[in-house]
């Protein structure tokens, strides 16, 4: 192996396991007090205004209806058009909305270059002559490829530009923040450059994909698509490692939090987990609260100065 | 001025690191175009009585100012230890998660700083933005819990000094806000930054013992060793009643006496004890319509039974599961099939949401909004009502906790709506409401300046939105107008604006809650229930 592909090989299992340890950090964290915020999406029937299952006289004795596809309506809206961004902050979203709809047209590109080079792998070469689900795929990742890569350069840049100069925005930005979208606009340029350039149709890249597949050793044509691979991985591997990584927290900050209105039952499971964290020792050490007792003894204690 | 204040700017060595100039305080409406707010006062050093304003010269939480070096070390020290405990699952799971990924999350693009009613009205004071105070929180954490934060700080922007100063102001930062999430309700992200003032005033309470008196010493310790923050005895409550029981008599001609203490009545209703002794009509109210409607109902005069409130709910975990508990306790006392809460907004939140992770097992008895059974009995004809009776200007003010936090919006609109015929909403109403500039507390805290500084800027969004709702015809001082506020923190928030923009006198704007406006229009009572006279 070639020590650019040990890079991307590298790259990318960091990536993994930082994904993973950050989807652990919020799965691990304990069952919390409920705090939710409305509008809740699936309240079925009330959503639109904010409404929940607590406006029914007697409601525990009566079913509760979810709008299932409400929530995953809402979902879409906010994942593909960041609608929350939109109705609140229009001026971000003109550049946001770009740079994330560029980012998930770069994941399907990626995600394309993958199986193109599944496919060659398998002795089917991906040309615009190919039969009819290669030509596709060609094609596809043409058109997401330039298409991700343009929006994404476009959003990257336009938010840059925003940080910079926006007065009430400055004082927030950290070096990371202008560091986070220059390395995004970097990456972008380069691709740009090195496709445009000369591997129009990304066959160089796919070829390289289709060599980190077979664990065949192989060198990238140009020192300028090297270039871009490396950009590429080092990308892929600062993405979870840094709070670009958002989606995670974001939907666990929905589903957990935001729209967790599901009540306690006695004998439910969130009565058990709670029962568990009561007995936690609290070390609190102001005057009202025993520390080293625990939660469930010292909440049932009054002990006040 | 304002905008040249950087965050790491909080440990600054100055007296006082932010001053208000009223001068830059948004223009309220007709008829206030020419109100002209007076200098924001100061706070003599007797009324400090040693205690540190050095944030914005504003006195609501007791801060001590340290005397010596070694004092002020100890102190940071002692904030250190709290922040470290607060991201721990020991001894912060019930809002470890949400604290997390509110931290976490945020990538600063000061969406929420445009929902914020106090910076809004603050004239846009970079202090009360409310990214200010969690990037403070933040940037703490990434340099001095997060290993190797001091080397990577000045990358991530955390180039901050923790010193007393930053304690201190951090402390009176997390009592800027009414904790009312109207900022999280517009976060992309989902980033609560009133949590996280939450958790602020948490740590400070829970590991320093710092928090405003009005709601420990005065609140839940008095509440859980008095049976009440108001300080009224159950002996005191019973002579009330009595008063009340005479004063229905005189009204109405009704002969009611008060349900207490019945075993196995369909409902417990639990009130707000600043009703007994504010508003006792709203308590009479209530007891009019429940009787009228035939329920079997009671209260309860054991210690804490009496006062739904929860003050723990603002500021910290223990002293809100102690009364809540408390609450529970008397439920099951009873033996009632339900709990209901009166018009108490963060009652409801306290007794229904956070009850329900700690109302267990046995103790999990079903808990009700007001909102909900009044519905039943006025929609469903229990009671008689001729909504001519009330025939003026009516708006509804929406209480946080039991619209955005709760998501109760409709059964209070389909009762003021059949019932008053000129009802008019707010803009914007329902689960976009502006708080009142009372939550979190800040309604009773009384103490040194602090309240021209409530009616001044958070209260002032509230009060622009209540003359907003009527028109200037209606803002004549000859026509009756209502503003009905179904919360009892609420309602003393806007008691005190009306007061102080004198607008009983200038608008004639009365406020209340919603079961006097329902009394008023009851068909069998003499008419009058409501009387146009400002307390």
């Amino acid at each position: 192996m070639l020590w650019i592909q040990w890079v991307s090989y590298i790259s990318v299992l960091i990536a993994l396991i930082a994904m993973l340890a950050k989807v652990l950090r919020y799965v691990r964290a304990p069952q919390n007090f409920r705090w939710e915020l409305y509008p809740v999406p699936h309240e079925k029937g009330r959503a639109e205004y904010g409404g929940s299952y607590l406006e029914e006289l007697d409601w525990w004795s009566k079913p509760r209806h979810s709008d299932l596809i409400n929530e995953v309506k809402e979902m879409l809206l906010e994942i593909l058009f960041l609608k929350g961004v939109y109705h609140h902050n229009k001026r971000v979203w003109l550049f946001s909305f770009p740079f994330h709809f560029g980012l998930y047209l770069c994941i399907g590109w990626l995600f394309l270059l993958f199986l193109g080079a599944v496919f060659q792998a398998a002795g089917v070469t991906v040309t615009k002559d190919a039969g009819t689900i290669a030509r596709l795929i060609y094609y596809l990742t043409v058109v997401s490829g330039y298409s991700g890569l343009v929006l994404t350069g476009y959003g990257a840049l336009g938010l840059f530009i925003w940080r910079v100069s926006d007065s009430n925005q400055k004082a927030y930005n950290s070096f990371a923040e202008y560091f986070n979208l220059f390395f995004f606009v970097v990456v972008v340029a380069v691709s740009l450059i090195v496709h445009l350039g000369g591997d129009r149709d990304f066959a160089a890249l796919r070829a390289y994909v289709q060599s980190l597949l077979t664990l065949a050793p192989a060198r990238p044509p140009t020192a300028f698509l090297s270039l871009e691979i490396i950009l590429m991985s080092l990308l892929i591997m600062y993405i979870p490692l840094t709070r670009m990584s958002h989606f995670v927290a974001k939907y666990f900050l929905y589903h957990a939090v935001r729209w967790s209105d599901t009540p306690n039952e006695r004998g439910s499971k969130i009565e058990k987990r709670i029962m568990e964290l009561l007995q936690k020792k609290v070390s609190w050490n102001a005057a009202h609260i025993q520390t080293g007792k625990s939660w469930a003894e010292v909440i049932k204690e009054n002990k006040n100065e | 001025m304002s905008k040249d204040i950087k965050v790491n700017d909080i440990s600054r060595k100055t007296e006082q690191f932010f001053h208000l100039d009223t001068k830059n305080l948004p223009k309220l409406p007709y008829p206030y175009e020419d109100w002209e707010d007076p200098p924001f006062p100061g706070v003599a050093e007797v009324k400090r009585k040693g205690k540190d304003i050095s944030l914005d010269g504003i006195l609501n939480v007791p801060v001590p100012a340290p005397q010596t070096e070694e004092e002020k070390e100890k102190l940071v020290a002692a904030f250190l230890e709290g922040l470290r405990k607060l991201l721990t699952v020991e001894n912060n799971w019930p809002f470890l998660k949400p604290l997390l990924l509110s931290l976490d999350n945020c990538v600063r693009c000061n969406t929420c700083a445009e929902a914020c009613p106090m910076f809004e009205m603050s004239g846009r004071a970079e202090i009360y933005r409310p990214l200010f105070r969690s990037e403070i929180l933040r940037r703490i954490i990434k340099k001095y819990i997060h290993p190797g934060g001091k080397l990577t700080a000045r990358f991530t922007g955390a180039d901050i000094d923790l010193n007393w100063e930053t304690v201190a102001r951090l402390a009176q930062l997390a009592y800027r806000c009414t904790l009312c999430r109207r900022c999280a309700q517009t976060c992309p992200m989902g980033v609560d930054n009133g949590l996280i003032a939450r958790e602020i005033r948490k740590l400070f309470s829970q590991e320093l013992g710092i928090h405003p008196a009005e709601l420990h010493e005065e609140g839940t310790v008095k509440q859980l060793d008095t049976g009440s923050s108001t300080g009224i005895s159950p002996a005191a409550l019973m002579d009330l009643i009595e008063f009340m029981e005479d004063d229905i008599t005189e009204r109405t001609g009704l002969k009611i006496k008060m349900p207490f203490d019945k075993p196995g009545a369909d409902i417990l209703l639990l009130h707000n004890a600043g009703e007994f002794l504010s508003w006792p009509e709203n308590i009479e109210a209530f007891a009019i319509i429940f009787e009228q409607a035939g329920l079997n109902w009671t209260m309860s005069r054991e210690l804490v039974g009496y006062d739904s409130v929860n003050y723990g709910l603002f500021y910290e975990d223990v002293q809100l599961a102690r009364v809540t508990l408390k609450h529970a306790e008397v439920a099951k006392k009873l033996g009632v099939k339900k709990v209901v809460v009166a018009e108490c907004g963060h009652a409801h939140k306290a007794i229904m949401a956070i009850g329900d992770r700690v109302w267990l097992d046995e103790v999990n008895i079903p808990r009700e909004s007001c909102m909900v059974t009044l519905e039943d009995i006025v929609l469903n004809d229990r009671i008689r009502i001729d909504p001519q009776r009330n025939n003026f200007p009516v708006t509804l003010h929406d209480p946080c906790n039991i619209t955005r936090s709760m998501g109760i919006i409709q059964p209070q609109r389909r009762i003021i709506k059949k019932i008053c015929p000129q009802f008019r909403e707010m803009t914007p109403h329902g689960v976009n409401n502006y708080c009142c500039g009372g939550g979190s507390g800040f309604a009773i805290m009384q103490s040194a300046n602090f309240p021209t500084w409530r009616f001044t800027v958070p209260g002032r969004k509230k009060f622009a939105q209540i003359l907003n709702a009527f028109s200037r015809e209606e803002l004549d001082p000859g026509i009756n107008k209502y503003v009905c506020a179904p919360c009892s923190n609420c309602k003393g928030q806007i008691r005190d604006l009306l007061t102080y923009y004198d607008a009983w006198e200038k608008t004639r704007i009365l406020y209340g809650g919603l079961v006097e406006l329902i009394v008023n229009g009851m068909v069998n009572i003499p008419e009058g229930f409501l009387e146009w006279e400002f307390h």
